[in-house]
């Protein structure tokens, strides 16, 4: 029955689409009578709206709305937290009050007949404001530290042991802070949503990496029943987090076609992606380790504050990984949030554990520095056979065979140890690893496969591909377990009306939709070997499901293989399509009996230039132990984007707020630097072979987040090698190479 | 974006005759198209002198001499710039990415204007885009502001990389007006911010760039431009130093330094060069007169590592225009 699909690396299915313009993005929905709306944002960081002077930009020629809290309906904002939206606060309701709680917060909505007229009139529109001193900075002593709120579903703090007393009795300690700065996602494609209403029913084409999520939460803010609205997003250009939530621009464009009747279109400027779709948080960090002078843990402890808006408490994984990742009888974490005037942040690819690595990371890394030991040599003496925090037995773990893997493709063994003491002519060459790890995430996921009379089969889902190739790798999965060739299968996803999934986020979406998929696949097969058999002139005519035999894509009578049936004919007698559901069969018991991750081992090398500092990335080398690869091709591709933006938060990407007014500096693609091809040199990624029958059906772990978790601390880590320079403060700059 | 009138220019004459009524010069547009998207410029007239005579690239006796509306890439690929000048061809393509280097002029590459950030928002005070609101860099996030020639009006750099080299090459232009013509150092295009940073240029108007024209001799064999910055490209100067110099019997005869990234326009060190004259090229005496260009230097709250990185980044250009490195 087994077409060979999975574990081959076939090419993207919409790649064709893609590059020649076919794929349509939200903004590509262009709808009939559709006006054009621009977001006018606050210019304070912190008070009241006193006045708009709508009158003068109304009277402008094409202008057909200002849309304020003057003049905003007051909606229902019902209560509905998805997935992704933290479970402690309110989300902001936009247009409801006159506050300002944040810089570039939306204050009002121009709509108009043309995008240039709309964004005229919005830089025309005077704002009259109240102003109070915003505060921004984390390490702002007017800012407050608190206890995330339990009802988070991140722990705050955990335990085992002593790790006080264990870290001041231990022979060889390191105790440091870090600092891992803001980041924003910025992906290619901008946040888009084209908003129509026809009566009560609302259509949004609108970038989202959760269709249904966007859906449920729209109905809620206007209160009305969730099937009158739709959201459609068959393509994504980039999102890494950024479109898991729905933003407020999504609920302005709905707001905005309700007050004029009329289709809106609203799509955010690049400068205004920084303000109001999350951003990764900025984490202060301690880490304090105690070991054993042959280098054995005896305590651990991590202590993180992640920034928060006031009226969301954000939480995400800044310490959970150091609680798994290496053994040690007394560790303790800690976690704090500072609520500032900002907005809220949101998930961004490797969301907590990226930071968290950085932190625990550099720290071991110090520490085989200042031991004398290799610090791949390190994480083997502390490497744990079970999860120490819960005692669970590793569904897998491949993180020791990643670093010997790794170790050999890099060439580590060629490495002097000690700092500053590699060249290549007058540029200090510095080698640096760490370790990489992110959770099996697993959701319930629902898809539908349908056997068309022409024998294509169409499989169904609501989830989203923004850019690990969802659509391909689901047809993979759908055409290894209907036995068709991959061009037989259609796949489908971004439309609210199909079955529901979780968020495409977390690297649950192969795990999760990939299972439904199966199983609707599974379903739809039982279903057509019943019209098979109960077909008068079938070959496999009042055959028993004990007799039958799929072969690829017919089916025999056992005994009798000489005539089988394919999906075809049978699409065809049946005349009709055939439908058949799917749910991701997974045993909830299993998170209770495993600890499921992905490990995986990064490896870099720098080269400083002593004299004016700049640093450049030469190679990378990434394995990843990631339990069953679908397609190698596209998970490779996968690997590099992470590592790519794992250079970025190393070395370049830094959100800067002025603390004045609390307004982002660098809302400008040249300003927030980010990776150009030319930073870009060798990276080599592999999979280590990792069967791991607990995860889930298929076998897979995920790997989207995985791969940009490690790559700041080995590169971190490289710099001190080539230098002597221990920075812990994210991103590292030229300024930070130079003594001053 | 305001409205705004375009129109083509069939002459020279006709095109110099628009912009002393009023209208404004557009070439490539890379600079002036952005600023007008964010309402920063607001002209309401635009002269295209795409098609006017001013494109070629030639040797005119002892000058290299390049058209106002040459593109970046052209001259950057251009036989006798390679041959005579590769300090301009390394600055060029240093300076920008490979499609504004298509579009954008050479004229307009010296016009370019401010890269602060607070230039950009007009939501923000900027004494250069609106005369005496005051100045956000100043007491405002500022790493990448000047160090040099800075006023409490404007610590904002000049952005060209290819300035930096034709001043250090001691470059002239020539620039035409509704009576006259005049030929003058391209540092002295340049005025320092002072209390009218608003005030960019020493040209009028309705004065027309015609040409830039370079002195030819040795000193364009040995010449480098180096420009450091946190990415490989795509990114304006930390701080950058173009060099050109000659040597005679083992000691200097002739050194040019003009740095960017740190001053308020392209930045000459006449006294490093004074210090290295007679002098052999090796480490300790480029060491000492890199030390010179921090005369005057005023540093803000984050761009202290500039005063760091200036002396090191001209040893270092120093060192890769003698062979050093």
């Amino acid at each position: 029955m087994t077409t060979g699909m999975i574990g081959n690396p076939v090419l993207r299915v919409d790649g064709r689409a893609k590059v020649t313009g076919a794929a349509r993005y939200a903004a590509d929905f262009n709808q009939k009578n559709q006006l054009y709306a621009v977001i006018v944002g606050a210019t304070v960081g912190l008070g009241r709206v006193t006045a708009i002077d709508v009158a003068s930009v109304s009277r402008m020629p094409g202008v057909v709305a200002v849309i304020s809290h003057l003049n905003a309906p007051k909606l229902a904002y019902g209560t509905h937290k998805g997935s992704i939206d933290p479970a402690v606060g309110e989300r902001l309701h936009v247009l409801q009050d006159n506050q300002v709680r944040f810089f570039g917060q939306p204050i009002a909505v121009v709509v108009a007949e043309s995008l240039d007229i709309a964004e005229r009139a919005a830089a025309e529109l005077k704002v009259s404001y109240s102003r109070q001193q915003p505060v921004i900075d984390p390490k702002d002593p007017k800012a407050q530290q608190v206890t995330p709120d339990p009802r988070g579903r991140v722990h705050a703090d955990r335990s085992r042991g002593n790790a006080d007393a264990a870290v001041a009795s231990a022979p060889v300690k390191i105790d440091e802070r870090y600092d891992t700065a803001r980041e924003n996602h910025n992906p290619m494609e901008p946040h888009a949503t084209i908003a129509a209403w026809n009566g009560n029913r609302l259509t949004l084409w609108s970038k989202s990496q959760f269709v249904v999520n966007e859906q449920a939460e729209i109905a809620a803010i206007f209160g009305i029943p969730v099937q009158q609205v739709q959201v459609v997003c068959p393509f994504i250009g980039g999102a890494f987090g950024t479109s898991l939530r729905t933003w407020p621009h999504v609920t302005l464009a709905a707001i905005a076609a309700r007050h004029v009747g009329r289709p809106v279109k609203l799509v955010l400027s690049r400068k205004q992606m920084f303000f109001t779709t999350g951003h990764r948080p900025r984490t202060l960090q301690r880490v304090a380790l105690g070991a054993t002078s042959d280098g054995k843990l005896v305590s651990l402890i991590q202590e993180a504050n992640g920034e928060t808006s006031r009226y969301e408490q954000f939480v995400e994984a800044v310490t959970s990984a150091t609680n798994y990742m290496v053994s040690c009888p007394n560790v303790s974490t800690r976690y704090r949030l500072s609520p500032l005037d900002t907005s809220t942040p949101t998930y961004m690819r490797g969301p907590g554990e990226a930071t968290n690595m950085f932190a625990l990371e550099c720290a071991l890394d110090e520490l085989s520095y200042k031991l004398g030991i290799d610090p791949i040599e390190l994480r083997r003496r502390n490497e744990p056979t079970v999860d120490e925090e819960t005692q669970k037995p590793f569904s897998s773990r491949s993180l020791m065979h990643c670093y010997t893997e790794g170790a050999e493709r890099f060439g580590w063994a060629r490495r002097d140890p000690k700092p500053r003491s590699m060249r290549d002519g007058r540029l200090l060459i510095g080698y640096g690893v760490a370790s990489a790890t992110y959770p099996v995430f697993y959701a319930p996921a629902n898809a539908l496969a349908r056997l068309l009379p022409s024998g294509i089969v169409e499989v169904e889902a609501a989830a989203s591909d923004m850019g690990p190739g969802t659509y391909t790798s689901m047809t993979q999965v759908a055409a290894e377990t209907l036995g068709l060739p991959m061009d037989q299968v259609r796949f489908r996803l971004g439309y609210s009306v199909y079955p529901a999934t979780p968020p495409h986020g977390g690297s649950m979406t192969m795990a999760s939709v990939g299972s439904a998929v199966r199983a609707a696949c599974i379903e739809l097969r039982r279903l057509a070997e019943g019209a098979a058999v109960a077909a008068p002139q079938s070959p496999v005519f009042k055959a028993s499901v004990e007799q039958l035999e799929w072969k690829q894509d017919r089916v025999y009578r056992r005994e009798n293989a000489g005539s089988g049936i394919s999906y075809r004919e049978i699409g065809n007698r049946a005349g009709k399509p055939i439908e058949a559901q799917g749910s991701s069969d997974h045993d909830p018991e299993l998170p209770k009996r495993y600890s499921m991750h992905a490990f995986g081992a990064a490896f870099i090398e720098v080269a400083v230039d002593p004299d004016v500092g700049t640093i450049r990335v030469r190679r990378t080398v990434g394995v990843y132990g990631a339990g069953r690869i679908i397609n190698p091709f596209l998970a490779r591709s996968q690997c590099i984007g992470g590592i790519v933006g794992g250079i970025g938060m190393a070395l370049m990407e830094s959100t800067a707020l002025d603390p004045r007014d609390g307004r982002i500096v660098n809302a400008h693609m040249a300003d927030y630097v980010v990776p150009v091809n030319l930073d870009i040199s060798n990276i080599d990624v592999s999979f280590v072979e990792e069967n791991d029958p607990h995860v889930n059906p298929l076998g897979v772990k995920g790997l989207g987040e995985i791969a940009i978790v490690g790559i700041a601390p080995a590169i971190a880590n490289a710099v001190y090698h080539a230098t002597g320079k221990r920075i812990r403060t994210l991103p590292i700059r030229i300024e930070n190479m130079l003594s001053h | 974006m305001l409205p705004f009138s375009l129109e083509r220019a069939n002459s020279i004459e006709a095109a110099i005759a628009v912009a002393a009524s009023g209208g404004r010069f557009i070439a490539g547009g890379t600079t002036l198209v952005d600023l007008m998207r964010d309402e920063v410029e607001r002209p309401a007239r635009l002269i295209d002198i795409n098609s006017l005579p001013l494109e070629g690239i030639r040797v005119e006796g002892q000058e290299l001499v390049i058209g106002a509306l040459a593109r970046m890439s052209e001259v950057a690929a251009n036989a006798d710039v390679r041959r005579h000048h590769p300090l301009i061809a390394e600055s060029l393509i240093e300076g920008a990415s490979p499609q504004i280097r298509n579009l954008a002029s050479m004229g307009g590459n010296l016009l370019q204007r401010a890269r602060c950030p607070y230039f950009r928002m007009l939501d923000a005070p900027c004494n250069k885009r609106t005369p005496n609101s005051g100045c956000s860099a100043l007491h405002g996030l500022n790493a990448g502001s000047a160090i040099l020639g800075t006023s409490d009006y404007c610590v904002a750099t000049h952005p060209s990389d290819v300035a930096v080299a034709l001043v250090a090459l001691e470059a002239t232009m020539r620039v035409r007006g509704p009576k006259s013509e005049r030929t003058f150092p391209v540092e002295q295009l340049f005025r320092l911010p002072n209390d009218t940073p608003h005030l960019e240029h020493t040209i009028l108007p309705s004065e027309l760039i015609m040409d830039i024209r370079v002195p030819i001799g040795p000193r364009g064999q040995n010449a480098r431009y180096l420009k450091v910055r946190d990415r490989a490209s795509y990114e304006f100067a930390l701080v950058s130093a173009a060099v050109a110099l000659t040597q005679e019997n083992g000691l200097l005869k002739h050194v040019r330094i003009a740095v960017g990234g740190v001053g308020t326009k392209p930045w000459r060190l006449q006294s490093c060069e004074a210090a290295l004259i007679g002098k052999k090229l090796d480490r300790e005496s480029i060491e000492q007169a890199a030390q010179l260009s921090l005369r005057g230097t005023r540093p803000l709250e984050h761009n202290h590592y500039k005063v760091d990185l200036l002396p090191r980044t001209i040893v270092r250009a120093l060192e890769m225009a003698g062979g050093l490195s």
